[in-house]
């Protein structure tokens, strides 16, 4: 089937078997390697990209679901030379150690940035929470870090919260 | 992965028109494409039916009416929910991940599957996954599964915390399919296993839930708790969903009571509410309650633990929901 995405800023259309995750069109047929393949199955994070601006896991999302829609990978997080701000706090607070979680996280805390609402540990429902260590760590949830940098991750998206 | 089709519904009517047998509708997929990615599911055709027009939240008189697209995030974010159904937004908030709650929709929480290992793993028997195949699970790794309302033939749990509060407010579920629109009351669209395990719900084939009706919040106090193996992105291995109205003199005069993680049901503990209306709302009233309700838990070696769990989480969740 043919599909057409805006990736990154740039429409491509792609003729693609309905099987394939949109995570798989990205690395394997459109060369955007910076999405990983971690479980494949929702859990980890680390194929998180942005999907009409919503943090989402592309190795859950069929391509020919997501026909028409807007990605953003971790590559199209910069302007040019100009690290996104998450960019530049990641590395600032040392927020990785092996890095193949970051592009995810990077995306997620994008995503999350954007996203209204109270979450499972706001005590007040009716209002919008600030971005406490613990609102960041609870909104975070759906991506993992086996090397553990999670204390430098929460301090480096705190640094850039509005 | 078992090639198949696919093709986008035009419309909730022409979706169930264009239904055939091997065919599955397709909501976000968080849940239906690990299973086609596992070989548990295996339709010939994907019928997306993620962009339909049901994606609106709109008060109807004292009722609201939330479309079977809206998203998990924008279902807890929503004002009308945050306001007036605190426990159905905190309900939301804790199950999945943000990444998941953007994409997963109201309906396809609903009809998502157990995540019991062995329905997930197709080089071992269930009943629920092949039929007559056998359940490992009761002799194997059960310590997440049920302890209410299971059959010898499956011991799954149903996954949901949204169908929990659903079950808690008397949610009403709208449904339309090959034999025309119907209501399906919460809770009573998921089915306890007996000797056909491989149905989850009351839904035939083709039927397709179109939203979900909200009546007036019952009075009273509410509250959403959940017993985890980790503080965030877990299942339930036991969660609540409360409401307490306590009158002036100290009795309780209305009381609803939904447990997850304990059945394949959204487990509405109906023994207990009945133990609790009209008398004293006292800590050894909820106990009684409690136990009034888990007389019928038959538990397996693993996961007796869920039984004084349960006892436990209705009784505090109720004394903290009580003046």
């Amino acid at each position: 089937m043919n599909i057409t995405l805006q990736v990154n800023g740039a429409p491509r259309t792609v003729d693609v078997d309905p099987r394939m995750s949109l995570l798989d069109l990205l690395r394997e047929r459109l060369g955007l390697i910076g999405a990983k393949k971690g479980c494949d199955h929702g859990q980890c994070g680390a194929c998180t990209v942005l999907i009409d601006g919503r943090r989402a896991n592309s190795c859950l999302a069929l391509a020919v679901a997501v026909d028409g829609s807007e990605v953003t990978t971790v590559e199209g997080l910069a302007s040019g030379d100009d690290l996104h701000p998450l960019q530049a706090a990641f590395i600032e607070h040392d927020a990785f150690q092996c890095g193949y979680c970051t592009p995810g996280q990077l995306c997620s805390a994008a995503g999350m940035l954007g996203e209204p609402g109270p979450s499972a540990v706001t005590e007040d429902l009716t209002v919008d929470p600030g971005l406490t260590p613990e609102e960041i760590a609870e909104r975070m949830s759906g991506n993992l870090c086996r090397c553990g940098a999670y204390v430098n991750i929460v301090s480096a998206i705190g640094e850039v919260t509005p | 992965m078992k090639p198949f089709e696919y093709a986008r519904a035009t419309g909730p009517a022409e979706a169930v028109r264009d239904y055939t047998p091997g065919t599955m509708y397709l909501g976000g997929g968080t849940n239906l494409v690990d299973l086609m990615k596992l070989g548990v599911a295996e339709p010939d055709r994907l019928l997306d039916v993620s962009r339909l027009p049901l994606d609106g939240i709109e008060e109807a008189r004292d009722r609201v009416r939330v479309g079977a697209t809206v998203r998990n995030t924008d279902l807890a974010a929503h004002p009308l929910i945050r306001a007036r159904y605190p426990m159905l937004a905190r309900a939301v908030l804790t199950g999945a991940s943000g990444q998941v709650r953007n994409v997963a929709t109201v309906a396809g929480n609903l009809l998502q599957r157990t995540r019991c290992t062995y329905f997930q793993d197709v080089t071992r028997p269930c009943n629920k996954r092949r039929p007559g195949s056998g359940c490992p699970a009761i002799a194997g790794d059960h310590a997440n599964l049920a302890i209410l309302g299971a059959s010898d033939a499956c011991v799954a749990t149903h996954p949901s915390d949204l169908a929990v509060a659903l079950a808690a407010l008397d949610a009403e579920v709208h449904v339309t399919g090959p034999g025309g629109d119907r209501i399906v009351p919460m809770p009573g669209l998921h089915r306890l296993p007996g000797h056909e395990p491989e149905r989850d719900t009351v839904l035939a084939p083709g039927d397709l839930i179109t939203g979900v009706e909200l009546p007036p919040p019952p009075p009273g106090a509410s509250l959403y708790r959940k017993v985890r193996e980790r503080a965030s992105f877990a299942f339930a291995l036991v969660s609540i969903a409360a409401v307490l109205d306590v009158a002036a003199d100290g009795t309780v005069a209305d009381c609803r009571i939904a447990l997850g993680g304990v059945a394949h049901v959204p487990w509405r503990a109906e023994r207990a509410e009945r133990a609790l209306i009209g008398g004293p709302a006292t800590g050894e009233a909820f106990l009684q309650a409690a136990e009034a309700e888990l007389e019928q838990a038959a538990p397996l070696p693993r996961n007796a633990y869920k039984v004084p769990l349960a006892r436990n989480l209705i009784v505090a969740t109720l004394e903290e929901l009580a003046p």
